[in-house]
């Protein structure tokens, strides 16, 4: 195993980033969606899915499993387990390689060795192997570091959302500790939902305005999903919401409701990351990578407050753009996170995506964010357009700037792109370009 | 209200104790000259922990946002919703923030910037434990 030490970009004052468009994605692949395993169809696991992505992204390249040197993934669990031991449910496990909950509930970089080996795509050149990745945030840009690090030529990067049939995230018993004693006594949920509700408020408070200005965004979130043919939406809810529809829904933790919070799916998808050299030999048209950038700053007190997510998105983007080399006006195409719906607009105005200043965003959103129209915003659709993949606003800036986005094509200059996630406080973000300057 | 009940750790047991006698201590870093809540193993600031002392602060604080809690995971606080979750800033270091239901002040109408005391709520089932609480000052 290699390991990097200090590949992150966190700080202010690092300049343009060492290796600014000498690394590119050459493919990328992503497997089939479904609202949750079933239990029974071995060909649709989290494994399974992981495994269809990543021989998605090799072909995507034009490459083959054996020029692969490099492999990064990122093992953390993103829903709950199979057995669901800890509940009583023990839900027995199946013939290998589905007899633990690797491949169910997570994938190991050796089970997807060894699993990309049964299924005829052996990855028999690894090199440089990262089975501890971070979360995609972080991870598409430490995946881009070790490409120009030289610590391999082809890095497939892989990421995935499972989602089991089951109780979801319950949080049961009398007594509460470690980090939850200081929060779950007084119904504090394990989420961000119930941290961006309490800065969105102050959001409002300072700026003006109220959830009810989320509506056109959360709107065309699911438009932008029904516009994209495997998404959550598009297959199993196949129509438009109205505002009216986002006014009414069900409150969660108010003023979060239903309709700002994404869908758990299972879905995975891959990425290949190159040098920029051997992008230009490849199938597609190369994706440079110009610039990534890390943000992860633990709360002072109980909670984060408005200030603190604008204060560090502020230097987020700065170390982004300054690492690029470029200004907001350079920027064309951008994913912010929208999983919640009440933090993105801390993303947007922080990048002053087509100069949309602090306190702004509501006015924005009343404008025209429509794919075909000038202001293309999130153009993915993110996870509320989609469902739960975290990845959605990665293959979508990849399609933008190849110009194969179908019917989310933008009609506007799509020459760069930018996205990330996750929360303010704790986040990746890469920035990519059509053009190596 | 059917609050979960804190089950303190090595670092923490200070803090609840205090609390038990309806007392709030919260962390002071000497070098920072920081407080510091939640209680952690070292100062946020400076990172050493033979700077930390304990100091009792006066329970006068503000309402910054109210929040409503209509479904929730935690099993115990199911039978409440819907419930009010507040964040509190101490008026003597603003930068400290606790979280509150508020009691006395029905769901959604959690006044924003209110004036809040501290009080002290037994918590059920617990055996005489105590958990640091806020209400708005008049109610
Ligand atoms: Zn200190």
């Amino acid at each position: 195993m290699t390991t990097q030490a200090g590949w992150q970009r966190d700080r202010d004052g690092l300049g343009v980033w060492e290796h600014r468009g000498k690394v590119a994605i050459a493919g990328y692949g992503y497997s089939p969606l479904d609202r949750r395993w079933d239990g029974v169809s071995m060909d649709r696991t989290l494994g399974a899915f992981q495994v269809i992505a990543m021989q998605k992204a090799i072909a995507d390249a034009g490459m083959t499993p054996d020029e692969i040197d490099g492999l990064m993934v990122c093992p953390e669990p993103a829903g709950d387990t199979w057995a669901q031991a800890d509940r009583g449910l023990n839900r027995p496990f199946f013939a290998a390689p589905y007899d633990t909950e690797d491949g169910l509930s997570y994938t190991s970089a050796k089970w997807l060795i060894d699993e990309m080996a049964r299924q005829g795509t052996p990855l028999t050149n690894l090199k440089y192997i990262d089975d501890k990745a971070p979360y995609i945030g972080p991870e598409m840009g430490k995946a881009a570091q070790a490409v120009g690090d030289g610590l391999a030529k082809n890095v497939l990067m892989t990421y995935n959302m499972g989602n089991v049939e089951g109780r979801y995230h319950l949080e049961e018993g009398i007594y509460s500790a470690g980090g939850r004693q200081w929060s779950a006594p007084w119904g504090w949920m394990t989420s961000a939902m119930m941290q961006h509700a309490f800065v969105f408020l102050q959001y409002c408070t300072k700026y003006g305005g109220s959830r009810d200005d989320l509506a056109p965004f959360v709107v065309n979130q699911r438009r932008n999903g029904l516009l994209t043919p495997w998404s959550f939406y598009t297959q199993h809810e196949p129509y438009q919401i109205a505002a009216e529809d986002y006014l009414d829904a069900r409150p969660v933790a108010w003023p979060v409701t239903i309709l700002d919070s994404d869908r758990p799916v299972q879905h995975a998808a891959a990425f290949l990351f190159t040098s920029a050299e051997r992008a230009r030999d490849a199938k597609q048209k190369p994706v440079y990578v110009m610039s990534h950038a890390q943000i992860n700053k633990p709360n002072r007190s109980t909670m984060a407050t408005l200030q603190d997510h604008e204060d560090v998105t502020d230097l987020l983007v700065k170390i982004l753009y300054d690492g690029a080399g470029v200004t907001a006006n350079d920027l064309d195409v951008f994913n912010p996170y929208d999983g919640f719906s009440v933090f993105t607009q801390t993303y947007l105005e922080a990048f002053k995506w087509h100069g949309v200043g602090r306190g702004e965003a509501f006015d924005f959103y009343k404008g025209d964010i429509r794919v075909e129209g000038p202001h293309p915003f999130n153009s993915s659709g993110g996870n509320l357009g989609n469902g739960r993949t975290r990845t959605a606003m990665y293959t979508d800036c990849i399609e933008q700037l190849r110009g194969i986005a179908g019917a989310r094509q933008v009609q506007v200059k799509a020459e760069t792109a930018a996205c990330g996630m996750v929360t303010p406080t704790g986040n990746g973000h890469i920035f990519l370009s059509t053009v190596p300057s | 209200m059917s609050k979960t009940i804190p089950q303190p750790d090595e670092v923490s047991k200070p803090f609840w104790d205090a609390v038990d006698q309806k007392k709030l201590t919260l962390q002071y870093c000497s070098a920072c000259d920081r407080l510091q809540y939640p209680v952690r193993p070292t100062c946020y600031d400076c990172g050493k922990s033979d700077t930390l002392t304990w100091r009792e602060v006066a329970g006068k604080g503000h309402v910054l946002e109210t929040m409503v809690v209509h479904d929730t995971r935690v099993v115990r606080r199911k039978v409440d919703v819907p419930f009010n979750v507040a964040l509190i800033s101490l008026d003597e270091a603003p930068y400290i923030n606790f979280l509150s239901n508020l009691p006395g002040t029905p769901a959604h109408q959690g006044p924003q910037g209110a004036a809040v005391e501290l009080f002290f709520e037994e918590l059920e089932g617990s055996g005489g434990r105590f958990i640091h609480e806020w209400r708005v000052v008049g109610q």
